[in-house]
């Protein structure tokens, strides 16, 4: 399924600047498979070695946190926007 | 408490809008409001609270101005480089509204002095530029019953929310449970920040500390409004209420203020520039 998949500016240095792209799967967890085919090193920034998101990191599926769906698990369909929310510190 | 006829002419169209009035104007003379950081996001935060007749502003910032600030942050001048922040910022804001009474506080803030910084507030606005001041700030508020506008920015992109004491509402650790590790998230002194960025976030902050104040419309609690200055998109998502949350959930394991490790944003070892070596607010 195609999604779009926002991306912050702090994982851009990962798209080549880009803050939105394309995305593939039927759950979020594919989605993120499919952005580390084409962007290497992405995944390892939203996901621990034990396959769970960062604490750190919220990934939503249009405006719900996937923690209160499936995690990443989740299932997204066509034209849904995968957003992720890191925590940034700035003021 | 009482108006000037200066102060009528001077609130006059607060005093004529539907939401403020009268009454709204003299709950805002009364309102002691909080800003923590004089930086990016305290800038248009307090000024447009002190513009707007809020009585009481506190300031804490344990900083000086540096010339690298001015690109973003209006409460200090070029002059003003090498002087305190909350002295600067103090002669800002009562240059714009002699009637405000600002407090300033110069500190580091810290498990120790915390809770005798906020006590006296009615809302907080959280405007630090570090992970630990943001925890200790959010875990303080939810302890003390208080309300917090929080706001942060990195490079293009900004967030605001409101986190409101107590559960069934969301905290800042309901959303983000624990600080990221050392190493793992760039600072804006090493990422840059867009210079008009905390104007749009800090006046966000102003709106929803006045709404607070004033208790009227809907405030930001369980939303997370994000803005895109690249892509000029703002968006909101769901914040919900975490029952496992350390702080705010239905069996609290964050039970007294945590003084985290001062990273800000680089990784044990690396050597930061001299203006972040503490944990300080609002760079």
């Amino acid at each position: 399924m195609p999604v779009r998949v926002k991306v912050p500016s702090v994982l851009r240095t990962h798209t080549g600047g880009e803050g939105q792209v394309d995305g593939d799967g039927t759950t979020v967890r594919e989605v993120l498979e499919d952005l580390e085919t084409r962007y290497p090193g992405i995944r390892a920034r939203l996901v621990t070695g034990d396959g769970a998101l960062h604490r750190f990191v919220n990934v939503y599926v249009n405006d719900e946190d996937v923690r209160y769906l499936g995690s990443l698990e989740t299932e997204v369909g066509d034209g849904d926007v995968v957003s992720i929310l890191p925590a940034v510190a700035g003021g | 408490m009482s108006f000037s006829e200066d102060e009528v002419r001077r609130y006059a169209r607060h005093i004529i809008l539907p939401g403020i009035g009268g009454d709204g104007q003299r709950r805002l003379k009364e309102a002691r409001v909080l800003v923590i950081g004089a930086g990016g996001l305290g800038s248009p935060a307090a000024m447009y609270l002190a513009a707007a007749g809020v009585g009481t502003i506190g300031l804490v910032d344990f900083d000086q101005v540096e010339l690298s600030n001015l690109q973003r942050q209006l409460l200090h001048d070029t002059d003003d480089v090498g002087r305190p922040k909350v002295e600067s910022a103090g002669d800002r804001l009562n240059d714009l509204n002699p009637n405000v009474n600002v407090i300033p506080h110069r500190v580091l803030l810290s498990s120790e002095n915390a809770f005798e910084v906020l006590e006296p507030y009615d809302v907080v606005v959280d405007g630090t530029d570090n992970f630990p001041v943001r925890y200790l700030v959010n875990d303080a508020c939810q302890m003390l019953g208080k309300p917090l506008v929080y706001g942060s920015i990195y490079q293009w992109e900004g967030q605001a929310s409101v986190f409101l004491p107590g559960q069934e509402t969301p905290c800042y650790r309901c959303l983000f449970p624990e600080p990221p590790p050392p190493g793992t998230v760039p600072s804006c002194a090493e990422g840059g920040v867009f210079g008009v960025l905390p104007g749009i976030i800090g006046s966000i902050q102003a709106v929803e500390a006045i709404k607070l104040v004033l208790d009227v419309g809907e405030t930001l609690a369980g939303s997370l409004v994000l803005y895109d200055a690249m892509r000029n998109e703002f968006t909101s998502v769901k914040l919900r209420w975490d029952p496992d949350c350390p702080v705010c959930g239905k069996h609290p394991t964050v039970t007294e203020l945590i003084d985290y490790e001062a990273f800000c944003g680089l990784a044990p070892g690396q050597a930061p520039p001299e203006a972040e070596r503490t944990p300080s607010a609002g760079a």
